[in-house]
């Protein structure tokens, strides 16, 4: 088999700023952890777990984007439609940290740039876009999938620049910024519309199949219409 | 949880472990956006040393968890590559699923609302 790294690994970005990254990103999952409860209910949190395998499963699943170049999903943007973006957040960084201590992907002194790379930067950028999108495009199934395609792209390219940003705080190889920036961009922009289409076809047939469940149509739901006068039946099992 | 919600994480999991255990195998071998970043301006060997020029990847340290019997997303001892890419992704999902949901269903707000 070849051996396959698909995250940063140790030694690429310095010790130093490699702890000001672990620092940034457990603090920045704390505060997720502490948003995330608000959203967590007996609904959501197999929901997320769900969500987190998924993730886990898809990223093992590199395509081809060049000759000689691969991508695979992040995930960032699938997590925050499906499941919002502070437990998004959490679902993809459960998967890096699976990742680095059990398959030895991505270093674990690396884990702070990977975490704040693919889990805070790649998901808040494409919960920003997904929130704004969602205001102008239709909430339905084929609506809910453009908007993961077009915010998976940018969450990416955002990710990628992410590790530029990084390197050039800490990187222990002398290379040309503009190279790094602009080849991490070009590359992860095919990356991102493979994940975009990924993203996009998982979310559309979930909203297809159980709309309830989407995150990211929660605000737009119409509240279920109310019988006036008589509550004589109580409707129990359906969701 | 409701019966209708448990079929449709049974299902969600199928997928992922059909994906994990068995398209995995179909996955790309060629480095990955970042990875190809870190090998360019190095020039290699067939078995992949690096042989000279200058890139990221002659920074590179050795994985602290590189021992890992599932490192590199295979099962060490299983020979057969398909089934160790396999096991190890059906593994992996089952493990995400198990460690995430349960924090996530620890962490959740525990309201008597009924769902």
């Amino acid at each position: 088999m070849d051996t396959q790294a698909m995250h940063i690994a140790n030694g690429i970005v310095n010790g130093t700023v490699s702890a000001i990254f672990a620092a940034f990103a457990a603090l920045a999952l704390a505060f997720c952890v502490w948003r995330a409860r608000a959203d967590l209910d007996d609904r959501l949190a197999p929901m997320a777990g769900l969500v987190a395998a998924f993730i886990f499963a898809v990223q093992m699943l590199n395509f081809q984007v060049l000759p000689g170049v691969s991508g695979h999903l992040l995930g960032g943007t699938l997590a925050v439609v499906l499941v919002g973006p502070w437990v998004g957040a959490l679902c993809v960084s459960t998967v890096l940290i699976i990742q680095c201590l059990l398959y030895a992907d991505g270093g674990l002194t690396a884990l702070g740039l990977n975490i704040t790379n693919m889990a805070i930067l790649g998901t808040a950028a494409g919960y920003l876009l997904v929130a704004g999108l969602l205001r102008v495009l239709p909430k339905t199934p084929s609506g809910l999938g453009a908007t993961a395609l077009i915010a998976s792209v940018i969450g990416v390219v955002v990710a990628s620049q992410g590790f530029v940003f990084e390197y050039w705080l800490g990187g222990t190889t002398q290379l040309s910024l503009p190279w790094v920036s602009g080849t991490m961009a070009g590359t992860h922009a095919l990356i991102g519309i493979g994940e975009g289409l990924i993203a996009a076809t998982t979310v559309a047939t979930v909203a297809r199949v159980r709309p309830d469940l989407v995150y990211a149509l929660r605000r737009f739901r119409k509240p279920p219409a109310v019988v006036p006068a008589a509550p004589a039946t109580v409707s129990g099992g359906t969701a | 949880m409701t019966k209708r919600l448990g079929w449709f994480l049974a299902g969600g999991l199928l997928v992922a472990l059909l994906l994990a255990g068995v398209v995995s195998n179909f996955a790309s071998g060629s480095p990955d956006g970042l990875d190809a970043t870190a090998r360019e301006g190095c020039t290699f060997s067939a078995d992949g040393e690096i042989t000279g020029g200058t890139c990221m990847l002659q920074q590179e340290q050795e994985h602290q968890t590189a021992d890992s019997p599932l490192a590199d997303y295979g099962i060490r001892g299983i020979d057969n590559p398909y089934l160790s890419t396999g096991l190890a992704g059906v593994l992996g999902v089952l493990v995400t699923f198990g460690i995430g949901g349960g924090v996530f269903w620890l962490l959740r707000r525990r309201t008597p609302e009924k769902v």
